[in-house]
């Protein structure tokens, strides 16, 4: 197996071939905030967060979805990528309707994590407040379209691990948002074997059992990358 | 040309109003009403959430008694499931209860309501507060102040946080009593038993002395109550039925459910206020008046079931009962100190007698169910009174529609007519045009609201704090004086 070898905030790692450039600064200790990535599912870039500095161009890239190349050189921490990452975060919670005081997900929430590792202390852009629903026709699962950060991972896990492909995003721009099946409420959706993946990876409340109350949600977000690993490489986690 | 004085906002209350007086063509006073000036809309935003996240928004109400909130939605929550919480669980969320009702009701009286009668009506308005009471009596202030803290460190060790616990839900509750838990309440029991007796103690000295005439014109007028009680018409904080009685001791109706709410009591709405005016629906509005609380929870009921509460009970009725009733109904509103001391009691007592019982450190504490109702009523006694909370949801247990009556609109009839009485009797001379209203009487009128311990914000579901705000306006609906004190 070859491997690459490149720099991370000037220190020297090697990774193997096919390797993320978030697999290479991991492998140098540096810990970026992710929401929109996780082990077992396939990259899509989408919330900006991983965002590394390409050290010979300036140029910024999604490091999730970014290949690791031989000699490359990638900054992690500039002014500049801070501030961006500071901005993605204070827009998710401009964006939903974010209330933490009762949500299902409180003090087990991926993004107040990042919010915390990000430093927002608010919002610079104003809250949009905007009119969206609750799918609660599942018997055991809901959908709260207002804390959805259209991260995607319930539409991977669907698609990629369980097989199932319930889950598309669906309209643009402020309209875009996760639908079941052919925008059908998600209990009508015969494809849902009810396996409680999308549940497990969501990174927020978004998705949840229905009898979690206020900061119950347990998520297992390691699922994903579990159940993959047992596929593919025929590694169960109790071997 | 009539006048109005206007006290806004009103103080060490919770939550923002403002008071007017309403003086006639010969400067006399001839009306007087409390107004809340604040709205928050809960009743609208709840619509469209699951109802499985009502305690945690509805407990957001308010920072003083979430709790109450919190077991109203708890105990809507079980019938919308139609469960039954194991008998562990409800013994738990009646501790939680408790100590919540003793948290509040020590708020009440030591940091809010005591400096007038302690440090004296017409004493430095500037003084006239808790730090007042700290620098005249230190050591009554701080046990004051333990008194809650043991009541607040009691919600904390049950529901993991003082204030906001999201441990009620519905079917149940999340987690069982710990052995620490139980040991630090009982070693700080003695404690906040001893802090009661004293002020009990004190506070039946000013009643015999100072506070007399208080007691005879701070609202002392007939009228209906209203509470919970248990088996045998004995005080009941939680389970129970609803149970109305008059101010001759009549029992007026009994054994109601929440569940029928709606058939006794009747909302009016006036345009000069954001809250309510709740009136039993059977005599109409504003004759079915009536009031809830401590006063009316120990009107209410035969027994507390303890025995110094029940002494105390025995001693409240026969120094404050009317001979109408052969001194089974105390009506002075100005009693809702001396009710809320032996509440503290009763919550003292009840919490001893409940944290030894080992049931209570069982894990069988939640029942699960999918929805099996579409609408339910839950009701809780919260320290300021009964309150109701109603659900409408959908198939997927959306809710539709949300009604909560809260306590403080039940009093609102009652606290208007104890504005109007203390204002007859402390301004008994016309009052001239640009004349000041002396201070002590400003306060006096504030301090009758206090005695119901109003909490705007869970009445209005409204934001704010509760400075005082009062308007003198005459006929024309001019506003000849005003005092407004932060």
């Amino acid at each position: 197996m070859s491997v690459h070898t490149l720099t991370v905030d000037g220190v020297e790692v090697a990774v193997p071939e096919g390797a993320s450039l978030l697999d290479a600064v991991r492998a140098a200790g540096v810990e970026l905030p992710t929401l929109c990535h996780l082990d077992g599912l396939s990259p899509v870039g989408a919330c900006r967060l991983c965002l590394v500095e390409m050290e010979s161009s300036g140029h910024l890239q999604p490091a999730c979805a970014t290949a690791a190349g031989e000699g490359m050189a990638v900054l992690t921490q500039t002014p500049q990528l801070q501030h961006y990452r500071r901005m993605a975060v204070e827009l998710f919670f401009a964006e939903g309707n974010h209330v933490c005081a009762f949500c299902v997900a409180n003090g087990n929430c991926e993004l107040q994590d990042v919010a915390v590792a990000v430093g927002m202390d608010h919002s610079r852009f104003p809250y949009q407040y905007p009119n969206r629903r609750v799918d609660a026709s599942h018997p055991q699962f809901a959908i709260d379209h207002h804390r959805c950060i259209l991260c995607t991972r319930c539409v991977r896990v669907c698609d990629e691990i369980e097989g199932a492909h319930v889950w598309d995003v669906a309209n643009r721009g402020s309209e875009c948002s996760i639908i079941a099946g052919l925008d059908q409420p998600w209990g009508e959706v015969q494809a849902c074997t009810s396996c409680g993946k999308c549940v497990d990876v969501c990174p927020t409340g978004a998705i949840f059992r229905k009898d979690d109350t206020t900061g119950e949600k347990e998520a297992n977000r390691e699922r994903a990358g579990l159940l993959r690993s047992a596929r593919e490489h025929h590694q169960w986690q109790n071997q | 040309m009539t006048r109005t004085i206007t006290i806004d906002p009103v103080t060490r209350i919770e939550g923002h109003a403002k008071i007017t007086l309403h003086l006639d063509e010969a400067g006399r006073l001839a009306d007087a009403r409390f107004h809340v000036v604040e709205y928050r809309g809960f009743e609208t935003f709840c619509e469209g959430r699951p109802f499985t996240e009502m305690a945690g928004i509805t407990a957001r109400i308010c920072g003083i008694c979430p709790v109450s909130h919190l077991l109203a939605a708890a105990k809507t929550g079980d019938k919308l499931l139609a469960v039954q919480p194991p008998p562990a669980a409800r013994k738990l969320r009646r501790l939680l209860n408790l100590a919540q009702l003793c948290q509040s009701h020590a708020l009440s009286f030591f940091h809010l309501s005591s400096p007038d009668f302690l440090l004296g009506w017409e004493s430095d308005p500037a003084r006239r507060n808790v730090f007042g009471l700290m620098a005249a009596d230190p050591d009554l202030a701080r046990a004051g102040i333990r008194l809650r803290q043991f009541g607040q460190q009691v919600l904390e060790l049950l529901g993991g946080r003082k204030i906001h616990s999201a441990w009620a839900v519905p079917g149940g509750v999340r987690t069982p009593l710990s052995a620490e838990a139980r040991e630090w309440i009982l070693e700080r029991l003695p404690e906040a038993k001893a802090t009661v007796a004293t002020a009990l103690q004190l506070y039946k000295q000013l009643l015999d002395g100072p506070l007399q005439r208080e007691q005879s014109t701070f609202g002392d007028f007939p009228s209906l109550f209203m509470g919970l009680v248990g088996p045998g018409g004995r005080w009941e904080c939680i389970d129970g039925l609803i149970r109305f009685i008059d101010s001759d001791g009549r029992i007026v109706a009994d054994d109601l459910s929440e569940d029928d709410y709606a058939s006794y009591l009747g909302e009016a709405v006036e345009s000069w206020s954001y809250l309510k005016f709740p009136y039993y629906k059977p005599l109409g509005y504003p004759e079915g008046i009536y009031r809830v609380g401590p006063l009316a929870r120990l009107n209410v009921c035969e027994s507390i079931g303890s025995p110094w509460a029940d002494a105390e009970l025995a001693e409240f009725r026969q120094r404050s009962g009317t001979a109408e009733s052969g001194g089974r109904i105390v009506t002075s509103s100005f009693a809702f100190h001396h009710a809320r001391l032996v509440e503290i009691v009763a919550c003292l007592e009840g919490i001893e007698q409940l944290v030894v019982d080992d049931s209570l450190m069982t894990d069988r504490i939640r029942a699960r169910a999918d929805l099996n109702a579409n609408e339910a009523v839950g009701v809780s006694e919260a320290p300021r009174g009964t309150l109701f909370h109603h659900y409408c949801v959908d198939d997927d247990g959306l809710i539709t529609r949300v009604n909560l009556i809260i306590a403080t609109g039940q009093n609102n009839l009652a606290m208007n007519r104890t504005v109007a009485q203390i204002a007859r009797e402390f301004i008994t001379e016309p009052v001239a045009d640009g004349a000041e209203i002396p201070e002590p009487l400003l306060n006096r009128v504030e301090a009758g609201i206090r005695c119901f311990d109003p909490c705007l914000s869970c009445s209005t579901h409204a934001a704010g704090q509760m400075p005082l705000h009062i308007e003198l306006v005459d006929a024309g609906g001019r506003t000849l004086a005003e005092r407004v004190r932060d």
